[in-house]
């Protein structure tokens, strides 16, 4: 994680690799709403221009918790052609994929109608966000891979919109939030992983959106930074109730992708699933087998931001504990706190890890081995 | 098994209020006559429900009523079974669910005064926490004032969920009356149930909101690291109880490399994340969220990189254990020590105070 400070737009990777990666968290942006007009009705456009993208939190632009620098992206990585950080498919080239030797690159755009009020209008610019993936970013590079966006609190809508990208190689994952209007596990949410499975394709969960819960149990905290920490804590309790609801028994070919929130704590709150379902195992008869053996089976991680102890050795073994064939490189292109792939992993890493870790890991999960 | 030493402080008891009619005598006429003519039942949490197999063990279980009600029941399974020197009492019951500050005021002190009058004067072992109606910070400063006049309340109780993150300003005078009177604030596991028990909405189950204080207890420690409680309050010990602390080493990672990135946005914050844990947080023992076997637990315990974070406790009469198996398995004598008198004594001075108050003529 590092907040970039250079003044020129340049792009001065510090080394370029060798070995091919992929990249399982790239955010590309619209240069305006205007992009999307394409691929959406005239009247939503209209509606947006009018009354703006209600979402559940007040502010009808922009976080309430404002980012540490605009749009949460690299100071270098503004477009030299102009426009916000990685709307430019060029600069994003010149910038991530070519220097670092990005294989597959994962797209998950975020700010695309999910968690809106207005179901109608999530649905509607969910399938504009998907056919702008198609139109603007896969087609013009075959290294690219898109996820398809859900109006995710609609699930037969959503269902719908996942089952008509059935077959279609430009996506390779359908996209949720972490923070929905219920815990993810819920049975509103179960016809988008019903769909998921059908068509093949992993679910990923990605950290941010607004459900209207508070985002601790305790209430609004003050700061952009207790966000940033807690998603952490919000995906820990979304991950909960995929498991205790069943979702994984219900769906046992469903795959599901944590991304951007951390797998430090994974193996704690496996344990502390474990020794609770022990005791309360009476409550929840519809699971099978042990919390922690539905995430072993059934979760991916990305890796940004890196988890950091002071010893390399912490690093490793609770990388053992998660798995080394489940953690998934991940950059987080344009944002401020881009991990880079040269520097991610202290040494003394396996060659058959690090190779599964950059890469094989993403080529089997998607399906592109 | 490692066996426990004698001499140690049980940092985590809960003494079971039997029935809200068993707060009627502490109460004054007016609140008597709230409960009675209104038909007030009783205030039991939805975080532990009388018969889930998580509040109580089952050799622990009363022929009747609540677990942790009786006194001679706590004696013998818990304060001699452990040899203790010293018991903290810490009242689980559910006034912090109350919407009156008014009414949760009254509860509270007639929580206060029922420990004293049932638990303290008849057990000299037993310590207390004080109860405190956290929707009046006013009315809460002005109950720790009145307790702390009794050496034996050792601490300041709170629940982990509760209407607002705990490091927010508004609640900083409980802290610093806290602080200038030698009570440390002990954070415990539990919901008012105002906000919904996990941070993104209401689950279905009951072992969901078990599971979710662990998260909760994260973000709590956010907030009061960030907003600076720490560097207003230095000297104030606060412990999490029945938090859980397998998950601490991967949190302060995360915590300490986005306080690197954006401490531009806290700036009073003037220590790292981790160093003052190791200096003002504390952490119970019970439950031990690991596997049972030792060579996980002490990788564990050097993630943790400090000895002196843990606090021995039996959680009495929730069920986190069996048979005597207190402490896990493989940890060193040093360790025992540690955890069971040196850590204790360190966090709680008033134990100190009121042991030379005891020898005194």
């Amino acid at each position: 994680m590092n907040v970039q400070f250079r003044s020129s737009p340049e792009p001065a990777p510090s080394a370029s690799i060798k070995t091919a990666i992929a990249d399982c968290d790239i955010h590309p942006a619209r240069k305006s709403l205007d992009d999307l007009l394409p691929y959406m009705a005239q009247r939503w456009h209209d509606h947006i221009k009018t009354y703006g993208k209600q979402a559940y939190q007040g502010m009808i632009e922009g976080p309430p918790y404002p980012k540490a620098q605009p749009n949460a992206s690299r100071r270098d990585a503004y477009p030299p052609e102009g426009g916000r950080q990685g709307s430019s498919l060029s600069f994003m080239q010149k910038q991530l994929l070519d220097p670092y030797n990005v294989a597959l690159g994962v797209l998950n755009p975020l700010d695309t109608g999910q968690g809106l009020r207005n179901q109608d209008l999530s649905a509607a610019l969910a399938t504009a966000v998907n056919d702008w993936q198609i139109a603007e970013w896969t087609s013009k590079d075959s290294r690219l891979k898109g996820s398809i966006v859900v109006a995710n609190e609609d699930g037969p809508v959503a269902a719908a919109e996942i089952r008509r990208r059935a077959g279609d190689r430009n996506f390779v994952q359908v996209l949720l939030l972490s923070r929905n209007v219920e815990p993810l596990g819920q049975r509103r949410y179960w016809p988008i992983y019903e769909a998921a499975q059908e068509i093949g394709l992993p679910v990923g969960v990605h950290a941010f959106g607004f459900g209207g819960n508070p985002i601790t149990a305790s209430g609004w905290p003050s700061f952009y930074i207790e966000e940033m920490v807690g998603h952490s804590q919000c995906q820990q309790s979304a991950l909960a109730s995929l498991v205790l609801e069943g979702v994984f028994e219900r769906y046992p070919k469903l795959r599901m992708v944590m991304i951007e929130a951390g797998f430090g704590w994974a193996p704690s709150l496996g344990w502390r699933l474990d020794k609770t379902f022990e005791r309360l195992h009476s409550e929840v008869p519809h699971l099978k087998r042990r919390p922690s053996e539905y995430i072993r089976d059934h979760i991916w991680w990305t890796t940004q931001p890196m988890e950091d102890p002071e010893r390399r050795e912490h690093l490793f073994e609770v990388i053992e504990w998660v798995g080394w064939d489940k953690l998934l490189f991940a950059t987080d292109y344009p944002h401020w706190d881009f991990d880079d792939p040269t520097r991610v992993l202290p040494a003394g890493v396996s060659d058959a890890n690090g190779q599964a870790f950059y890469l094989d890991n993403a080529k089997k999960l998607y399906g592109l081995a | 098994m490692t066996s426990p030493i004698a001499g140690g402080v049980d940092c985590d008891l809960h003494p079971a209020v039997p029935h809200l009619t068993s707060l009627l005598p502490y109460l004054s006429d007016y609140w008597r006559d709230q409960v009675t003519t209104r038909g007030m039942t009783d205030l039991v949490s939805q975080s532990y429900p009388a018969n889930s197999p998580i509040s109580a063990r089952p050799d622990w279980r009363p022929a009747q009523g609540k677990p942790g009600s009786s006194l001679a029941d706590m004696q013998q399974q818990a304060l001699d079974r452990f040899a203790v020197s010293y018991g903290i009492c810490n009242p689980l019951y559910g006034v912090q669910m109350v919407f009156s500050e008014d009414m949760q005021d009254a509860f509270c002190r007639a929580v206060n005064d029922w420990l004293v009058k049932e638990w303290l004067d008849k057990d000299s072992r037993l310590r207390g926490s004080i109860v405190i109606p956290t929707q009046s910070v006013e009315k809460s400063v002005a109950e720790i004032e009145r307790c702390a006049k009794d050496i034996r309340f050792v601490q300041v109780l709170m629940l982990v969920m509760g209407d607002m993150p705990l490091g927010k300003r508004a609640y900083w005078p409980i802290y610093a009356a806290a602080e200038r009177l030698g009570l440390a604030v002990g954070i415990h596991a539990g919901s008012a149930y105002h906000n919904p028990p996990t941070s993104v909405g209401w689950g279905s189950y009951h072992v969901e909101d078990y599971v979710a204080q662990a998260q909760a207890f994260q973000t709590q420690l956010t907030s009061l690291i960030v907003e600076g409680v720490f560097a207003r309050h230095p000297k104030l010990k606060m412990v999490m109880l029945e938090s859980g602390f397998t998950w601490l080493p991967s949190y302060l990672w995360r915590l300490h490399k986005f306080w690197r990135g954006v401490r531009m946005e806290t700036p009073w914050v003037d220590r790292a994340p981790l160093e003052i844990v190791r200096s003002n947080i504390r952490f119970s023992l019970q439950p031990i969220d690991a596997p049972p076997d030792p060579a996980t637990l002490n990788r564990l315990f050097d993630h943790m990189q400090s000895d002196e974070l843990l606090l021995f406790s039996t959680d009495y009469p929730h069920w986190q254990f069996d048979g005597d198996e207190v402490l896990p398995a493989g940890i060193s004598q040093d360790l025992v020590r540690k955890i069971m008198i040196d850590n204790p004594h360190a966090t709680y001075s008033r134990l100190k105070q009121s042991a030379l108050k005891e020898t005194a003529p």
